[in-house]
């Protein structure tokens, strides 16, 4: 639609023949171009399209108690999706953020319940583990240069086969403990999963917290040191070392900073349910992927937004909600991911293009 | 360039007066049992340009790698002020004062001009936690050295990769010049480059020169380098083949080494005994001069 225009610039312009003279040919791109090629643009239409979608097929989602359980659905992909987009951005994957989730959530409660202890030191110790677990994937790839999609597969896998094994050692069930009545656990539950009412719609906490992580991750992503190393260490690694980043340090925080994520999504789900089940989590690493990727993340790295994803979890939370509103099967859910997804590589296949053609 | 700046290079010229900012004695580097370069000398002195040159594969690459701290040298020394260094990581490099342009990667595509000018070297403002870069200083600062460069871009925004080669290298040596680098390593700036555009690298290169900073010319064009050159030293099979000032070398000398007047002879032997190649048309070894530097240019 926009290829045209958006190709205009590059192919008017010859070679640097008086550098002196007013740079005058490069003309310039109308402000809806200019949009359009923002990372976020394409997704934020995509969202408003698929919400009139529901708006009109379905009567229910037009409530305000539809919308708040779609945004608090967003809110558990989105938060995950944030760190997960930011990883994208700085060139890496992490296969194991998914399962990660219900590490995190199994080790707070089994360290809780079995040491009979307050639960804030479940949450202490699970943020250990998490963090640990992002710094070990990290390390491993910076350390033997193994590409991140092998290194997390195999901690992917890992940490599934401990999820399972180690809980039913400690437990001897595949599900932890209620640990509702232990001591801390109000506080927690207030702090991970409350509920607050606006206008007689009662909402998750955790939509707040995802939009707060979000304007967070926005301002490191574009108003930091470390954000604009995050561009750099995605978009090339070896310019980036050239002109001293840390690269190492970059990509090392980045995976911890999905282990921070996984660590509160995993806090979440454990004060909102009480238990954890420990086979949960598999499968969930693809939708935080996707989510980031319609975000328009480049899946190769270097190229993204914070905003992005927010939308794409948005987006995620209005198509499973929506499909049960409008009283279809759940199943159509998976064919319209597919759609999406490739629909927004294509977007960002063809913006990567046209921002480095010359 | 800001006063101050300019201020801070002259300083660092006068003082490193007498001693070469960098210095190489006998240095050697090999990959396992690869010997990439062996016993190099080389010197540069502020305010002057030492171009190195030498065919693919002759070990120019390992020896900016070995100055611009990307490797380290296994044999010889490798002296900064008249100091033996050993840089682990570009970072040493840069803190003290040797920067590179690397031909291919200098700059990140997809991060707009003013990103790449003050990548891995932002301007911050504000306390720790709240410390954010300084956008509008960082623009306008990169906007008013470009210009001093004469490079004039409408938009500071624009990614990077969407300029030309020519434009992209010109950026780069600005950057290298507004961070204090006392030292410049150009590694092939024209090769990718036209007739124009390398006329214009070649004029940022002696400006950067005038301005007191020590230039490693990399290249293979013998040409570029006798615009801009004081000292040439050719390299061959990782040792140097020649090391002269300009005083001692011509356009005509200098381009017969690169072309490697005499195994051109012995090709040219070869050449007739296989092929049955008409040999008397081409030329002698000893007016192989302009022709052969013409066909080695563009090629990298």
């Amino acid at each position: 639609m926009t290829m045209s225009q958006q190709a205009a610039p590059a192919v008017t312009s010859p070679p640097a023949s008086g550098p002196k003279e007013r740079d005058g040919r490069t003309a310039q791109r109308s402000l809806v171009l200019r949009l359009l090629a923002r990372p976020e643009v394409g997704v934020f239409l995509g969202a408003v399209a698929v919400f009139v979608f529901f708006f009109a097929m379905a009567p229910t989602f037009r409530s305000g108690s539809a919308m708040a359980t779609v945004l608090y659905q967003s809110s558990t992909i989105g938060i995950m999706a944030l760190p997960v987009a930011l990883l994208m951005i700085g060139g890496e994957f992490d296969l194991s953020a998914g399962v990660a989730v219900i590490t995190s959530a199994l080790t707070a409660s089994m360290v809780s319940f079995q040491l009979t202890m307050n639960v804030w030191v479940g949450v202490i110790v699970a943020l250990v583990v998490s963090l640990a677990v992002g710094a070990f994937n990290g390390w491993m790839m910076v350390r033997t240069g193994l590409p991140s999609f092998l290194v997390t597969l195999g901690t992917f896998l890992g940490l599934q086969g401990i999820n399972l094994a180690v809980t039913k050692l400690i437990t001897g069930n595949v599900a932890t403990d209620d640990i509702s009545d232990m001591d801390g656990f109000d506080q927690a539950k207030a702090v991970f999963s409350s509920s607050f009412t606006v206008g007689g719609v009662q909402f998750k906490v955790t939509v707040l917290w995802w939009l707060f992580f979000a304007a967070l991750a926005t301002w490191v992503l574009l108003r930091t040191k470390y954000g604009n190393w995050i561009f750099a260490v995605g978009g090339n690694k070896d310019s980036a070392r050239a002109v001293g980043v840390p690269v190492k340090f970059t990509k090392i925080s980045l995976f911890m900073l999905v282990g921070f994520g996984a660590w509160f999504v995993g806090m979440h789900q454990l004060f909102a349910f009480n238990t954890v089940q420990s086979g949960e989590g598999v499968g969930q690493e693809l939708i935080y992927i996707a989510a980031a990727v319609i975000g328009g993340c480049l899946l190769t790295g270097g190229y993204g937004s914070a905003i992005g994803p927010v939308f794409g979890a948005f987006m995620f939370g209005m198509v499973s909600q929506g499909i049960v509103y409008a009283g279809w099967n759940p199943d159509w859910f998976k064919a319209f991911l597919g759609v999406m997804l490739l629909g927004a590589t294509l977007i960002n296949l063809w913006v990567q293009k046209s921002a480095t053609r010359r | 360039m800001t006063t101050a700046d300019t201020g801070k290079n002259n300083d660092q010229a006068t003082a490193a007066d007498g001693t070469p900012v960098v210095e190489l004695r006998g240095t050697g580097k090999s990959y396992g049992n690869i010997r990439a370069l062996h016993g190099v000398d080389l010197a540069v002195h502020p305010g002057k340009a030492t171009c190195v040159l030498g065919d693919n594969g002759a070990g120019k690459s390992t020896l900016i790698k070995i100055i611009s701290g990307l490797h380290q040298h296994t044999e010889g020394e490798f002296l900064v002020d008249g100091e033996a260094v050993r840089f682990s990581t570009p970072r040493e490099a840069l803190d003290r004062g040797i920067a590179t342009v690397y031909q291919d990667l200098a700059t990140v595509p997809l991060m707009p001009v003013w990103r790449n000018f003050f990548l891995g070297s932002e301007m911050t403002k504000g306390p720790w936690p709240v410390r954010r870069l300084d956008i509008a200083r960082m623009k306008k600062t990169a906007d008013e050295e470009l210009r001093n460069m004469g490079i004039v871009l409408d938009d500071l925004e624009q990614p990077i990769g969407t300029l030309s080669g020519g434009q992209r290298q010109c950026v780069a040596i600005a950057r290298a010049v507004y961070f204090g680098a006392r030292v410049l390593i150009l590694d092939e700036p024209t090769a990718a480059l036209g007739v124009k555009q390398s006329g214009v690298v070649l004029k940022y290169i002696a400006a950067a020169r005038d301005r007191g900073l020590g230039v490693i010319f990399i290249t293979h064009n013998p040409h570029h380098a006798y615009m801009v050159g004081d000292h040439f030293n050719v390299l061959r099979l990782g040792t140097l083949e020649l090391s002269a000032d300009r005083s001692e070398v011509s356009l005509e000398e200098l381009t017969n080494h690169m072309a490697g007047g005499a195994e051109l002879a012995a090709l040219k032997h070869e050449l007739a005994q296989v092929r049955g190649v008409d040999v008397e048309e081409l030329p002698e070894a000893k007016d192989l001069q302009a022709p052969m530097a013409a066909s080695s240019e563009g090629n990298s």
